[in-house]
């Protein structure tokens, strides 16, 4: 576990001990409840995002993602009477598939990746909206799906299922990240792609896999949430999640310039967002300063933690005074 | 003797740890050109940084043009006139010739809009560099400058700052032969125009032709002074080192064996009508040799599968290969060292251990997962098999020296089984000691049966490490040399693509 892990562990438990204390309902099994299943939710495709930027990448559309898998989800199993195993397949290639394209685009046509995945935002949530004609998609009075409600939105013991899936999706992905040659790759690619392709890595192919990860995931999750939801109006639905996302990646360590990251940040990183979350509900402060409550404390985080690291690392403080090369060689890609 | 325009007496600095100036006193007069020589941590850079107003001696005192000042501010150092041209060029490449001359203090028009009077801009910098004799105008972009030419644009920036001292950190180090003449050149005008210069350099012969007078620094001291007369190669090392140095070349324990790589008609999309066919032996160093920009860089991408190849054949031990990316010129054993090594060779904040496994993965690994032990020790191996100074293999590549960190690209490779390397400038900002010990390496590889191409501008290591050289022009080779035939002069012919007749 690194420094800052440990660091974001704590500033968990304090702002969790501060709100406890405030108001006990947030340690009520039911809040705990319903407050992992939103972890589980928000965790499941900010891995996928954290993945995309560790290689230097960002990506922007998984929102859009949700509203367009979702409705079609839906529709499938409403209107086309899919089997439900079959459906779920479906929209997870689906997501595969968005991710290849996003993949495609970034390493054989040479796009920025911000540019891509804000087409692919605008373009996702559009096509969900024209699809449903702008209307909310749902099941009919009465339907129920009981083993796919169990399996998505059922608890075990109290823990909501989403929760599982994502602790075990983040064991996964953490093994995958932190032991394989793969996730060794994108590191390399992320900490500097020209010196990855001399190494013999084939750069193209770890960012494209990245982006196809982040899709897999997206998809998954489009389903969770559209089984939370129930219902799914196109032109709000995961709204800003891919901000959340990145929002989680960031808190959890992961650099935007690449390189760095950890699956651990991650999953505290959205542990801490859902907290705050948790925490404006509980503590009866006005719902419109929700994201205002999220901002201010990502700022202070990160703000923290760049001061921490410059009188801790004279080695950092050493790099920052000689930036022009490095700098130099990176606009240049 | 008029009053020195710089005087420094008895600087001191300490870092953490480090005495990084121990009592360093120097003077310079107007107009007169000293080389700085030492290897790389003798405090040659605390010493620049201290005239550059960056960091503040502990003690001693600093005399500029007869005033006393205990310390200098970056804004003061320039306002006296001491100018920088740095070995790494700070220049804006997406901006033109004049705009970087005058960047931070652009000549202003209109009053409060405060508008860049680009118009002045260009007509100052027009002078300055007719005044260098610079082949470009003022409103040339410097992305489209060679690295020559923007060491030039570096130089005009500090004549237009009215300097009187102008240091120039390592301003050869990818410079072409004649480029550093013309460099040298200039050198000399501004010596005549009563310009001091401090030249710190690496390569010493370059001193020697320049400097009035040599100062060596070896361990935060100055352990020597050479006047005019004084001044020669081996006597700069000897004080540098402290011991004399063994000649570059080292002989092969063998004479050269079968053919391993040939080069059939190769050719690049950098030059496409012009191809190169050449034949590399098991057990020898062949030297490539030519001008920035004669194709050398290309060819070597192209044989390591950065760039496709335009047309042509290569053959490794008789067999045809194709080569597509770097992975497969890797898989076939056919290896580089880059060029630029912070770029392409290294990833600077990763440890030294896995930098050194990065091109070998699954050979450390066991069901798929990575076993950070073996990593280890092999890179523990390598560290002392090429004497790789640090403390740890644990520790982030970027943090040692330029030598060091080129063994630790050469580790890469030699933790796997290499067949052919390609060197693309080896030595590149690597210090004297460490040089050598990499020329050993080269050698010891040679003789182990790597076939070795080595591309190099530098005159001295071309010439002193080669078994055989071949001489690009303009994308192609305009003649092989074999030892007997070294010299700077055929090199130089050659290179400009005349012949030797």
């Amino acid at each position: 576990m690194l420094k800052k892990d440990l660091g974001l562990l704590l500033l968990i438990l304090v702002v969790g001990a501060i709100v406890a204390f405030i108001n006990p309902r947030f340690l009520s099994p039911i809040n705990l409840s319903n407050t992992m299943n939103l972890i589980g939710l928000y965790g499941l495709f900010s891995i996928g995002v954290g993945f995309v930027i560790i290689t230097g990448g960002i990506e922007l559309s998984v929102g859009s993602m949700f509203a367009l898998l979702g409705v079609i989800f839906i529709d499938l199993l409403s209107t086309y009477n899919m089997n439900w195993m079959l459906a779920f397949l479906l929209i997870v290639l689906a997501g595969l598939a968005l991710g290849s394209l996003h993949g495609f685009l970034v390493t054989k046509m040479n796009l920025q990746p911000f540019i891509v995945t804000l087409c692919g935002l605008l373009i996702y949530r559009g096509i969900a909206r024209f699809y449903t004609e702008d209307a909310t998609a749902g099941f009919a009075f009465g339907t129920s799906f009981p083993a796919l409600e169990w399996l998505v939105a059922g608890r075990t013991f109290g823990i909501p299922h989403s929760f599982i899936a994502f602790m075990i999706i983040a064991v996964i992905m953490g093994v995958v990240l932190h032991r394989s040659i793969f996730g060794r790759y994108l590191f390399a690619v992320g900490k500097n792609e020209e010196a990855a392709r001399y190494s013999g890595i084939r750069t193209n192919r770890i960012i494209a896999s990245a982006y196809i990860i982040c899709g897999g995931l997206a998809g998954l999750a489009a389903i969770f949430l559209a089984m939370y939801t129930r219902s799914i109006s196109p032109a709000s639905h995961g709204n800003f999640y891919e901000l959340y996302a990145i929002a989680a990646a960031v808190l959890g360590g992961c650099s935007l310039r690449g390189g760095e990251g950890s699956v651990l940040g991650i999953v505290l990183g959205t542990i801490l967002l859902q907290v705050l979350q948790n925490l404006v509900n509980l503590l009866g402060i006005p719902s419109s300063l929700n994201f205002a409550v999220m901002g201010t404390v990502i700022l202070l985080g990160v703000l923290a933690d760049q001061q921490i690291m410059r009188r801790g690392g004279f080695g950092q403080f050493f790099k920052r005074a000689k930036p022009s090369a490095l700098e130099a060689a990176e606009t240049k890609n | 003797m008029a009053e020195p325009f710089l005087e420094l007496s008895d600087i001191s600095k300490t870092y953490p740890g480090v005495m990084a100036l121990d009592g360093v006193s120097l003077s310079i007069a107007h107009g007169e050109v000293v080389g700085l020589v030492g290897e790389n941590g003798a405090g040659k850079s605390t010493l620049m940084k201290i005239l550059g107003g960056v960091v503040s001696p502990d003690k001693g005192s600093i005399r500029i043009a007869g005033a006393p000042r205990t310390a200098l501010t970056v804004a003061e150092a320039s306002r006296t006139g001491i100018a920088f041209v740095h070995q790494e060029l700070n220049l804006f490449d997406n901006l033109d010739v004049a705009a970087n001359v005058f960047i931070g203090r652009e000549p202003i028009k209109g009053g409060p809009l405060k508008l860049v009077d680009s118009r002045i801009m260009h007509v100052e910098t027009g002078k300055l560099l007719r005044l260098l004799g610079a082949d470009f105008m003022p409103a040339t972009s410097v992305a489209a400058l060679s690295l020559a030419q923007q060491q030039l644009v570096e130089i005009a920036k500090a004549l237009s700052l009215d300097a009187r001292l102008v240091i120039m950190d390592e301003p050869t180090s990818s410079l072409t032969v004649s480029e550093t003449g013309r460099l040298l050149k200039i050198i000399a005008d501004l010596k005549a125009q009563g310009v001091s210069v401090i030249f710190i350099s690496h390569r010493l012969h370059e001193v020697e032709r320049c400097a009035d007078r040599v100062i060596v620094l070896r361990d935060g001291r100055k352990v020597g002074e050479l006047r005019q007369g004084q001044i020669g190669h081996d006597a700069m090392i000897r004080l540098m080192i402290g011991r004399s140095l063994k000649s570059l070349y080292l002989p092969p324990a063998a004479p050269p064996r079968e053919e391993t790589l040939v080069l059939d008609a190769v050719s690049t999309s950098t030059f496409p009508e012009h191809a190169v066919s050449l034949k590399l032996r098991q057990g020898e160093i062949l030297g490539l040799a030519g001008l920035v920009g004669s194709g050398r860089t290309e060819l070597a991408r192209a044989l390591f599968g950065i760039d496709r190849k335009l047309g042509g054949e290569v053959r490794l031990n008789g067999k045809p290969v194709a080569i597509a990316s770097p992975r497969e010129a890797i898989d076939q054993g056919i290896f580089l060292v880059p060029e630029d090594r912070k770029r392409s060779g290294l990833l600077l904040d990763v440890s030294i251990a896995e930098n050194i496994s990065l091109p070998d993965l699954a050979h450390y690994t066991q069901a798929f997962l990575m076993q950070p032990a073996p990593e280890a020790e092999n890179a523990e191996k390598q560290r002392k098999q090429l004497n790789i100074r640090t403390r740890s293999v644990h520790n982030a590549a970027g943090t040692l020296s330029g030598g060091n960190q080129q063994k630790v690209v050469l580790a890469k490779w030699l933790s796997m089984e290499p067949k052919v390397i390609i060197f693309d400038e080896p030595t590149r900002g690597v210090d004297v000691g460490a040089k050598q010990e990499i020329y050993e390496l080269m050698r010891a590889l040679s003789d182990r049966g790597v076939a070795i191409l080595m591309i190099s501008s530098d005159m001295e290591e071309v010439i002193g490490v080669s078994d055989r050289m071949a001489v690009m022009h303009e994308g192609r080779i305009s003649g092989f040399l074999e030892r007997d035939k070294f010299s700077e002069d055929n090199v130089l012919k050659l290179a400009v693509g005349q012949s030797l007749q």
